[in-house]
């Protein structure tokens, strides 16, 4: 093996790798797992179908969108040419001016029947620059072999370490546990807000989450708590009710649904800001082909998150590979949405810094 | 050569005519010149692809040019206002916080702003995303002040107008501050509400847990290395090998082992609850804590701390041992007294070079440390890309590189970094 | 330290209560690794034993994780990207490091411990520090998220191991055998190639050896500076581990520990080879 040989190897090996490269690349950023191979199978493959000179790249990096938009900007250097963000990320992104203002009108697809894109997608158009995607809910699962003959009803029994002792897995940062731990503690669903606005109340959410702080394992990726339910690692444990029906319906875990206090959250699209006028058309292209009527609805024969269109809603048939009914998997059938939590996306927009330094100095205690 | 050139008889000509001296300074100089010649191409490209980024991050922990840009007439203004009179700023001040909001708005740079200024005083993000969407809508002949105050109490509150002028500067000490829990405020220093205090502690835990593996591997690492360098040289070059492996595998390869061995329904407790050691619901907490951080790291650094250790005792003479011995010392007394003393040099570099590695580990720490194993890197990269706080993390990053800097100087004067050897 | 015939009781309990001892802290060593081994070839998704697998039933053992790792393209393009930045940031290193390390071990260096020092930094200073400064600093430049800006930031983390191993060749090297070649009459480029560099190789060969592996196993820079585009094998891995941790992870590990072992050997060999080729030189 002398250096000649390899150096001669390194170079053929680089040249054929770089010769793979020649359509045009789109990076289409999401969460990975799950959710990521149901627009996989819905979106991408039926676009790269109708435009077979695109290629569009995975990136996972929906979670840190923010921070790495943030960088892109500062170096004027966009490499990602649309983004899959969480609504709160959207507005935040719209604040900052690293996100493009979409006119839904012109921009999106309209319903088969005419109606307009933005009366079609209503009241979730909740930023200028935010295209609304699906709308799913956390949610908490739990183990039916683990919690005895009581299973639990409502998001307190999450509280109730007697009843139900063992780790429960719940998102590393405040947003919807802080609304939970006051509800649980006795506030009633439409002064969550007004108290968490004060000290005292912040106090009293986070004095509650302090019951159960050694039983908790916190999580930072929507596929951990199905991962720690699958090995038995949580008794219970908050997700994305989507990656829950995954683990119960497709991989038969013993594992049910806990639909109480599901708080509905909206995730969908944006196009970064200062993109080369090429690839913002090519990105404003996929975002119209990839949010018209069909697709959304295609979307929910994976994944079973609600599609944002209201035209969507009765094309919503059976999973792909299952070929059981969706809807009653959804968010937003009635007997799952019987008691639900609306998330304010404006007071956390406003609070969150706030509430984010504190949640983490909590945890740090 | 200066017997040469003190001969009496003028200086030596070299072969073209050239006193010896200035010829053999050319050449001198020519070697040095084709020394650094050779070395200015990677001098270059390191002082680009590292030394510069390291100093940008030190620029960042204090750079703090985007309140004087956002709201430049507002920083002027509020130069004439004394902030210990108790009164809010005149008109002038709130008539060019109008213009400057405005702009910022326009340009949507005033929530950017809003969580910077949250940094050090709760409340201004929501109070500047707040102010931006009315700021618009202001009426432009009627007196400023009443109308912010309109929007929100906090624009009549001297605090909040002290917390702009105080931040007005180009480069600030508070994000240093910040990273060891203080607050620059009005009347100086101050330390940060309880509630929010975490990174002094978080220091101490990263320093108390890298020194309690440093500890682990120099308990597990000196028997190994003992036996390997009194062994016959074919049977510890084969016992080398049981060291040498888990050094070149791959370290998430190994941070995965540490994940299935460790868990709740892992190899080691499952292990446990068959043979009856445990109880079923007895399982040992081991992971997602800082005991999995613990053992995992030790398992990573241990041959960090075997392969100095093996170097320094194999240079030790057993005739010392023997010599003792035979001079009537117990087997104790002869290793505590003449071969350990021996041994103490490669305990000081292994244990600072374990420590200097432990000290800033991210990716170990991330998955199997839960939120008590974690270390001050992790908060780095929360802060990097969750929290969006980057000035923050770069003085945490500053801070524990001159941490890092002091043990290598140490390092330096005990090993030598020309000593450093690999594999 | 064979025990002597003489040996008393007690110096008998200590000879094999430290072999015990040495023994369980070789397999605390070895021990994580090798239980991987066997998980890969689980026929089940799960991270322990089976009873099938304990009762070494051939039904409980299957190659489907190694097959997901061939197949899928979550696997294979990082795999592909790891073999495309790897190589190359070698390359620089090599390339920048060897011409380094033959000036520096030159009699008359004017810095040069400074020199060494700044040289040598990039080993020392943690992971996360390097990775937060290289985020900021190639956010600046556009060099954040491409395939150079890994390319270069791996290529300075693994100059120190070709800085160490090329100088360490060096300091043994002889050099009256250049003043030879050149007395003979060789120009100082025919006297490299001809003279220094086959002495050299194993070095620069072991030092390349060294700056690959910490490329390819590089994993808090590139999470940094890279995006999509440039994940890496450590990265997807990581990923796996933090997010869903699928058995095709251990399938990996395993080859990853087969081609640590195919490098640990070669350096032995490589090792070998320069001692013998040193015994020969004169002096």
């Amino acid at each position: 093996m002398t250096l000649k040989k390899i150096m001669i190897g390194t170079a053929s090996c680089v040249a054929l790798t770089a010769g793979a490269a020649s359509a045009t690349d789109m990076t289409i950023v999401s969460w990975g797992g799950a959710y990521s191979a149901s627009q996989q199978a819905a979106y991408h493959d039926p676009y790269m179908e109708a435009n077979p000179d695109v290629n569009i790249i995975n990136d996972e990096s929906s979670a840190e969108a923010v921070a790495k938009l943030r960088a892109m900007n500062e170096a004027g250097n966009i490499t990602w040419d649309v983004v899959d963000v969480v609504a709160s990320d959207a507005i935040r992104l719209c604040d900052e001016g690293l996100a493009l203002e979409i006119d839904a009108d012109t921009q999106l697809a309209p319903a088969p029947d005419g109606t307009s894109a933005s009366e079609d997608f209503g009241d979730l158009l909740v930023s200028d620059c935010f295209i609304p995607q699906i709308v799913y809910s956390t949610t908490f699962g739990y183990r039916t072999d683990m919690v005895g003959d009581t299973p639990p009803t409502t998001v307190c029994d999450v509280f109730d370490t007697e009843t139900y002792p063992g780790k429960r897995s719940l998102e590393k940062r405040p947003i919807n546990n802080l609304e939970w731990a006051l509800l649980c503690d006795g506030v009633a669903k439409e002064d969550v807000y007004d108290v968490l606005e004060t000290e005292e109340g912040q106090a009293q959410a986070f004095a509650k989450l302090d019951t159960i702080k050694d039983d908790v394992i916190w999580w930072s990726a929507g596929a951990e708590t199905p991962q720690l339910l699958a090995d038995g690692e949580v008794v219970m444990g908050s997700t994305y009710n989507g990656r829950l029906f995954a683990l119960i319906e497709e991989q038969k875990q013993p594992v049910a649904m806990l639909w109480d206090a599901q708080v509905f959250d909206l995730d969908g699209w944006i196009i970064p800001a200062g993109l080369p006028e090429d690839r913002q058309q090519a990105a404003l292209d996929y975002i119209y082909f990839a949010t018209d009527t069909q697709r959304l609805a295609d979307q929910a024969k994976y994944i079973s998150y609600g599609p944002a269109r209201a035209s969507s809603a009765p094309l919503v048939g059976q999973h792909a590979e299952l070929g059981i009914d969706m809807a009653p998997h959804m968010p937003t059938d009635p007997e799952n949405a019987k008691n639900t939590f609306l998330y304010n996306y404006e007071w956390w927009a406003d609070y969150r810094d706030d509430l984010d330094a504190k949640f983490q100095a909590w945890l740090a205690q | 050569m200066t017997s040469a050139t003190d001969d009496a008889t003028g200086p030596v000509l070299a072969a073209d005519g050239t006193p010896l001296k200035r010829s053999l300074n050319r050449a001198l100089r020519r070697q040095k010149l084709r020394a650094l010649m050779l070395v200015a191409p990677l001098l270059l490209f390191i002082l680009i692809t590292f030394i510069l980024p390291i100093g940008d991050m030190l620029f960042r922990s204090v750079e703090n040019q985007i309140v004087s840009e956002t709201l430049p007439r507002t920083v002027v203004a509020l130069e004439d206002w004394d902030e210990t009179t108790g009164e809010l700023p005149d008109e002038a001040v709130f008539a060019a916080f109008h213009e400057d909001m405005v702009i910022a708005a326009d340009q949507k740079l005033h929530t950017r702003l809003g969580s910077r200024l949250n940094y050090e005083v709760s409340g201004m993000s929501s109070l500047f995303r707040k102010t931006g969407r009315r700021v618009d809508r202001m009426d432009t002949d009627q007196p400023f002040r009443d109308q912010f105050i309109d929007v929100d109490k906090d624009w009549g509150d001297v605090e909040t107008w002290s917390a702009i002028k105080l931040f007005s500067p180009e480069y600030t000490p508070g994000y240093f501050l910040n990273s060891v829990d203080r607050t620059l405020t009005p009347d100086g220093i101050e330390k940060r509400p309880e509630d929010q205090r975490i990174y002094v502690s978080l220091f101490w835990r990263t320093m108390v847990l890298s020194f309690t593996i440093t500890f682990s591997c120099l308990l597990l690492g000196y028997p190994v290395a003992f036996l390997l360098s009194n062994l016959p040289l074919r049977s510890s070059n084969l016992l080398m090998i049981l060291v040498l492996l888990p050094f070149w595998t791959s370290l998430l390869v190994r941070t995965s082992a540490w994940k299935v061995l460790l868990q709740d329904q892992g190899v080691i407790n499952n292990t446990l609850v068959a043979i009856g050691i445990l109880s079923d619901d007895g399982r040992l907490a081991l992971i997602n804590n800082a005991t999995g951080t613990i053992i995992a790291m030790t398992h990573i650094l241990l041959p960090f701390m075997i392969l100095p250790l093996f170097s320094v005792m194999k240079t030790i003479p057993p005739s010392y041992v023997r010599a003792a011995k035979s001079l009537g010392a117990t087997d104790w007394t002869a290793f505590w007294r003449v071969y350990f003393p021996q041994t103490v040099p490669g305990i000081g570099a292994g244990a600072i070079l374990v420590f200097i590695l432990a000290i800033g580990y991210y990716i170990t720490p991330e998955l199997v440390g839960g939120t008590s194993g974690i270390f001050i890197s992790n908060r780095i990269a929360y802060h990097i890309s969750s929290s969006l706080n980057w000035g923050l993390a770069a003085a945490l990053g500053s801070t524990l590189l001159a941490l890092v800097l002091v043990l290598y100087w140490l390092y330096d004067k005990i090993v030598g970094i020309d000593n450093v050897k690999l594999g | 330290m064979a025990l002597p015939s003489y040996a008393s009781t007690g110096q008998r309990i200590w000879y094999y209560g430290f072999r015990t001892i040495c023994a369980l802290i070789f397999l605390f060593l070895i021990g994580p690794i090798l239980i991987i081994i066997p998980l890969s070839f689980n026929a089940q998704d799960f991270f322990t034993f089976t009873p099938e697998m304990l009762r070494l039933d051939p039904a409980g053992y299957s190659l489907k994780h190694y097959e997901d790792f061939f197949t899928n393209p979550d696997w294979q393009r990082p795999l592909r990207n790891s073999f495309m930045i790897a190589p190359m940031a070698t390359l620089l290193s090599v390339g920048f490091g060897t011409l380094a390390a033959i000036g520096l071990s030159q009699s008359h260096v004017p810095f040069r411990g400074a020199i060494m020092a700044i040289l040598i930094s990039p080993m020392i200073v943690p992971l996360i520090i390097s990775a937060a400064g290289m985020f900021f600093f190639y956010s600046r430049i556009g060099l954040q998220g491409t395939y150079w800006g890994v390319v270069l930031a791996h290529a300075a983390l693994g100059i120190p191991f070709v800085i160490i191993t090329v100088t360490a060749t060096l300091v043994g090297f002889d050099k009256s055998l250049t003043r030879a070649a050149a007395n003979l009459g060789a120009g100082p480029v025919r006297t490299f190639f001809k003279v220094q560099m086959p002495l050299i190789l194993p070095g620069v060969i072991s030092g390349g050896l060294f700056a690959f592996i910490t490329s390819f196993d590089e994993v808090v820079v590139v999470l940094f500076v890279g995006s999509a585009g440039q994940k890496t094998l450590p990265w997807q891995m990581f990923t796996g581990l933090r997010e869903q941790i699928s058995p095709t992870i251990l399938a990996v590990a395993t080859i990853l520990v087969a081609i640590s072992v195919l490098l640990l050997t070669t350096l032995e060999l490589l090792r070998r080879r320069s001692e013998r080729l040193r015994g020969m030189s004169p002096g």
